[in-house]
């Protein structure tokens, strides 16, 4: 028993030593490259004229928790964007992914008496009520993304375009496969999480524009907007289609999965367009090394707009290029598509995965 | 919970005693009902897509499917046979792979992100097996509590971000690009884990004890094994499982990331169900529960080939669980 006692110690004593040199060695990821690059080189969308310090504003942030690189972007381009002006005051809560911790969030906002708030709800369903209460207490909110369904829930949304998204892949491999002069192409297309309305949203897209081109999806494949789902599924639809000529992927974070499956199983005959657009993506394309020929945004810089919005908002200003004299109650952006010839631009908007 | 767990103790003691033989195991009852169920998906496979599913790639784009979670299957097939259950597997792997990819543990080469990755997997494993054995908590709420906070202290450490594996420590994705005789070395890696845990299982006093005091912790205690140090040593060994697990997904997908090992403790445990397993312990092999995880691998496979998708694929898997352990139920009855 002693012995016993004697040898437990020392396989714990052991574990503790591994584990506490482990700790101090080897958890730190600060070192170069995480840290640049994913600043939103401050747009300069706006003139002068909308840059000039104003009147001090209060703008209060609620944004799920990152749990994907995306995410991740869109508070800290929130965050860049309010630190370029000295009349913002920026002020976000605690990132959450659940609906309760969010609406008190937004709530606590409130009874700070913000000027404004930007929110990107969780769901777009459940924090309508608390977005509402909001401006029914004078606060206007400016709506990232997912949007209420009632529309005295917020003053301005600002979005990303999934169908448009979905319409830019359809027409980049439509447009590059009727080049080539193709007919029938094996086209595949490798979607992120099938039951979200986005998804479906994305691929509607897609198919309505390369039935202009007169093609079609030859076969429709969900991973879960992760690395491993986006390695599974290449694997197996790489076997099941011997000759392809395209492949969509929804999502570029999975699609370093994506990317890994068709390097492993030595393919190359085909080439791939990729979506979101992560900064590891547009070095890739920018690289022209592998078959990764273009991806379509889905911008996170949106959040970063959106403060300089809330800001317009709450200084009652509008957008200088435009002729209205408030801000527009909706903008949606854009679906961009980035190749070879334009990554370079595009670079500095990308987000680390 | 009735009869079933009547039967457990009373067998064991006759499955470690025979030697039986490797050809032997495979041709056991319960195996050639999973061998029949393999046959037949493989007809299926070669009636649906002929031209796809039979060639040798696709073999080996099947095992290479298999074999992060295999690995961690065989853990899991040594923590159920004890009595337990882990659920932490997925998180540990995810765990392991992040620590193992971070720009720190990376900047000292490919051997220490190995050595770090399964390090990491042993040292949580211990960590459970310490709570259990020791703290007297139930296994499904330690590794539950683990699974939570290891995904929590992923998604800490990589701030939610993919990490990628970097160019000078290509050496660790060669293990799934690089093949011999036609098969890639993680397959191999999968392999020896396999070969390792059987003779662990079948071979040693390990082994022996292992089915002891899943079977009836008490009279294991009795018959003079350090019951709690057992239990303790099994948990390790899971935890061994998801590090190597965690070195072969970050050769497959080039990354370490929190999200990795998605529901893998479910995976693993239905194909140590349907590979015959009791989930109240002390009887079950390691080849039985291959073939289920085999099983699933080859479902999802032809479910893709012939463009079918995720919704489909669960209804088949849940109910080939259903099946499989009602059949088992049936053979249970009868020896005794």
């Amino acid at each position: 028993m002693d012995d016993n006692v004697a040898r437990r110690g020392f396989l714990v004593s052991g574990a503790a030593l591994g584990a506490g040199a482990l700790i101090s060695a080897c958890t730190s990821n600060e070192p170069a490259a995480t840290q640049q690059a994913s600043a939103p080189a401050a747009a300069p969308v706006a003139k002068e004229g909308n840059d000039a310090p104003g009147e001090k504003v209060v703008i209060g942030f609620s944004a799920p928790a990152a749990d994907h690189g995306w995410i991740a972007a869109i508070s800290k381009n929130a965050a860049d964007a309010a630190k370029q002006y000295t009349d913002v005051e920026f002020r976000p809560v605690e990132p959450t992914n659940d609906i309760n911790q969010q609406i008190s969030a937004v709530e606590s906002l409130i009874q700070a008496k913000v000027n404004v708030l930007v929110i990107l709800p969780n769901d777009g369903q459940q924090l309508n009520q608390v977005s509402r209460q909001a401006m029914d207490a004078g606060i206007p909110v400016v709506n990232v993304d997912r949007v209420f369904p009632d529309k005295l829930s917020y003053r301005a949304w600002i979005g990303g375009d999934n169908y448009g998204m979905g319409v830019a892949a359809g027409h980049q491999i439509g447009k590059t496969l009727k080049d080539k002069g193709v007919s029938n192409p094996v086209i595949l297309e490798i979607q992120g999480i099938a039951t979200l309305p986005l998804t479906q949203d994305r691929s509607r897209g897609f198919a309505d524009a390369l039935k202009t081109y007169g093609f079609t999806v030859t076969a429709q494949q969900d991973a879960k907007f992760t690395v491993e789902s986006g390695t599974q599924v290449a694997t197996n639809l790489l076997q099941a289609h011997k000759k392809i000529d395209a492949i969509w992927n929804h999502d570029d974070d999975q699609g370093i999965g994506v990317l890994a499956a068709i390097k492993e199983a030595g393919r190359d005959e085909f080439f791939m367009v990729g979506g979101a657009g992560s900064a590891n993506a547009m070095r890739d394309i920018q690289a022209d090394s592998g078959v990764l020929k273009a991806t379509v945004t889905y911008p996170p810089t949106m959040a970063a707009s959106a403060i300089k919005i809330a800001r317009l908002i709450a200084q009652g200003k509008g957008m200088s290029d435009l002729l209205e004299q408030q801000v527009p109650q909706s903008i949606t952006l854009a679906s961009e598509t980035i190749t070879k010839d334009n990554a370079a631009q595009y670079l500095p908007l990308g987000f680390e995965s | 919970m009735t009869e079933v767990d009547q039967a457990a103790p009373a067998r064991p003691r006759v499955k470690a005693a025979g030697p039986g033989g490797w050809l032997g195991r495979l041709g056991e009852v319960r195996h050639l009902g999973l061998v029949a169920a393999l046959v037949l998906l493989a007809i299926v496979g070669l009636v649906t897509r002929p031209e796809n599913f039979a060639t040798a790639s696709n073999l080996v784009s099947i095992l290479a499917l298999a074999s992060t979670i295999g690995v961690i299957t065989v853990g899991m097939t040594f923590v159920i046979i004890g009595g337990g259950i882990d659920l932490s597997v997925g998180a540990l792997m995810a765990l392991a792979s992040v620590w193992a990819t971070t720009l720190a543990t990376q900047s000292y080469g490919p051997v220490v992100i190995i050595v770090c990755a399964v390090l990491v997997g042993t040292g949580a494993g211990l960590l459970n097996g310490i709570l259990i054995a020791y703290g007297r908590m139930v296994p499904f709420i330690a590794t539950l509590a683990m699974m939570v906070a290891g995904r929590g202290l992923a998604q800490r450490m990589s701030d939610q971000r993919t990490q990628l594996v970097q160019q000078d420590n290509s050496m660790i994705v060669s293990l799934s690009t690089t093949r011999v005789l036609g098969l890639p070395l993680l397959v191999y890696v999968f392999a020896l884990v396999v070969l390792l845990g059987w003779l662990l299982l079948n071979r040693t006093t390990f082994g022996r004890r292992t089915y002891a005091v899943g079977g009836n912790p008490e009279a294991a205690r009795l018959a003079g094994i350090d019951v709690r140090r057992h239990t303790l040593m099994l948990y390790a060994l899971s935890g061994l499982c998801c590090g190597i697990a965690a070195v072969l997904i970050m050769a497959r997908t080039t990354t370490g990331s929190s999200t990795h090992g998605d529901l893998y403790e479910l995976d693993a445990i239905a194909a140590v169900i349907i590979g015959g397993t009791l989930l109240s312990g002390g009887r079950g092999t390691i080849i039985g529960a291959i073939l289920g995880l085999l099983i699933f691998t080859v479902i999802t496979n032809l479910f893709i080939l012939n463009g079918l998708n995720t919704a489909d694929q669960l209804i088949a898997k849940g109910a080939i669980i259903v099946a499989a352990v009602l059949l088992q139920r049936r053979t249970l009855k009868t020896p005794t």
